[in-house]
């Protein structure tokens, strides 16, 4: 893999991506907004505190991580499949001196700039609502960045195995959508059945949701583990997304 | 001077043999045609020269290098239209050339004079800021060929160049190429219309089933067989019309 070839498909993707963020950079707003507004104030009305912090303040955080893990997954789970099959972007980039495993690359580093910037979106958006307790919370920018590329190696390995667009919806229901609800987001997970517990502590979100918790009250020594988790997590997982797209694309 | 080598070539897909056991060379300068039915091979053995995909069996050399051992230094050096336009959507007429240009490493200065002097070239200098999508079915070959000059290539590949055009675009795109090969480019071609390939090719490969049944020039191919070029592709093709 050659970096430099990687971030030319890299820029491709943000010259695409400038003409367009205006009109979607609102919309990631919106849906954090509209989670917090009705569970956090309506919700939070009922159940005021969790472990001795308000419900607003304690769902918050995990907006974050949820915004950059939706933010990297669609990017490369619809996103790399349309420009891999219908608009066949990825045909025209090979016939240049990019070679294949530079284009990997470049969808993972390109998925992870952007779950970084959308969760960084949201650090702003609730730090003016005063929903953030320490500044400690600008470490979480780089880590970010780490869990994006997680994201999207997930996203990429779904993308090289689907036999088509529609089966993406497995991936979202099956994987996304509980990830989403078992992530300690909206609640802790310790009342529920241990094994429940079990299968959240392997999955990638549980562990951003800790970080960004952690990190937002301060915390930092709470967020090490988690850190350490998703970093493994992406070290194991790297030669994946190439060896799947290669046997994808290439025959 | 031999420019592209093949040698023993084979390419299997799973158990089909698209390409069985071909051999051929083409020389610097040259304008090479691969003719034959839908299915015959051809876009595999372009595919392969231009390193999209590696060869099952054999050797292939472009430029000299062998298509395993560096495909980036190939392609930095070849521009390929593809049978299907690969156009990028989500950008605008100018930007799919300087974009391109950026995965060549040229970078913006250099690309965007370039790219507006092949705009020129292929007759879009009006449509610079348009939308890939308004553009009409032979603007868009004329840009994937504008966009297949960026590199200022040393072999040109075309993969079905003119399919789906009208008289005046498929002769404005022959004047392209006739001018290119002026300029020494090395154009290798695959088509069905027997007229380009007349008027175009130096030599031809016929192509059936895999396999090469003859490389030889239009005019040879005439002498030897009798009639025109197309009596003689259906005469080795061995498919003959219902009357």
């Amino acid at each position: 893999m050659n970096l430099k070839r990687a971030l030319r498909v890299w820029q491709r993707h943000f010259t695409v991506y400038k003409k367009l963020y205006r009109y979607s950079i609102v919309l990631n707003f919106v849906e954090p907004a509209l989670y917090i507004i009705a569970l956090g104030l309506g919700l939070g009305a009922f159940i005021k505190e969790i472990n001795g912090i308000p419900y607003v303040n304690f769902i918050a955080p995990g907006f974050i991580a949820s915004s950059s893990m939706f933010a990297a997954t669609y990017e490369c789970t619809y996103g790399t499949y349309i420009r891999m099959t219908f608009q066949k972007t990825f045909d025209a980039i090979l016939s240049t001196p990019v070679n294949l495993q530079d284009l990997v690359a470049g969808e993972l580093i390109w998925g992870a700039t952007k779950s970084m910037f959308y969760g960084t979106i949201i650090i702003i958006a609730i730090t003016l609502f005063r929903l953030v307790d320490s500044p400690f919370i600008v470490l979480l920018i780089p880590i970010l960045f780490i869990s994006g590329l997680l994201f999207a190696q997930l996203s990429i390995i779904c993308a090289a195995i689907v036999p088509g667009i529609d089966s993406f919806n497995y991936y979202y229901t099956l994987f996304m959508t509980p990830m989403f609800l078992f992530s300690g987001i909206f609640f802790p997970l310790d009342p529920l059945p241990k094994i429940i517990t079990y299968i959240a502590y392997f999955t990638p979100l549980y562990h951003l949701a800790n970080v960004c918790r952690s990190l937002s009250a301060g915390h930092v020594s709470g967020s090490l583990m988690s850190i350490a988790w998703l970093s493994a997590a992406v070290l194991l997982l790297s030669p994946i997304p190439f060896k799947l797209m290669r046997k994808r694309i290439i025959k | 001077m031999n420019i592209i080598k093949a040698k023993n070539l084979i390419k299997d897909y799973n158990s089909f043999r698209a390409v069985n056991n071909i051999e051929f060379e083409i020389q610097e300068g040259e304008c090479f045609g691969f003719l034959g039915p839908n299915g015959a091979g051809k876009t595999t053995v372009m595919r392969i020269l231009y390193c999209f995909m590696p060869p099952s069996f054999g050797m292939v050399e472009v430029l000299g290098i062998n298509v395993l051992s560096n495909p980036s230094q190939i392609k930095s050096k070849i521009g390929v239209m593809p049978q299907e336009d690969n156009l990028d959507i989500d950008l605008t007429v100018l930007q799919n050339l300087i974009v391109y240009a950026r995965y060549f490493d040229i970078p913006k200065h250099t690309s965007n004079p370039l790219a507006i002097e092949l705009l020129g070239y292929v007759e879009l200098e009006d449509k610079i800021n348009a939308n890939i999508l308004s553009l009409s079915g032979g603007m868009k070959r004329s840009l994937s060929l504008a966009r297949s000059l960026i590199n200022c290539p040393e072999i040109l590949i075309l993969d079905e160049p003119t399919t789906g055009l009208d008289p005046y675009n498929r002769r404005m795109v022959w004047n392209k190429l006739n001018d290119l090969k002026s300029k020494n480019t090395t154009l290798v071609l695959t088509t069905h219309y027997m007229e380009e390939a007349d008027k175009l090719c130096d030599r031809v490969a016929i192509m059936d089933s895999g396999r090469i049944l003859t490389i030889d020039s239009p005019s040879n191919l005439k002498k030897i067989h009798g009639g025109t070029l197309e009596d003689v592709y259906l005469k080795l093709t061995g498919r003959p019309l219902e009357p």
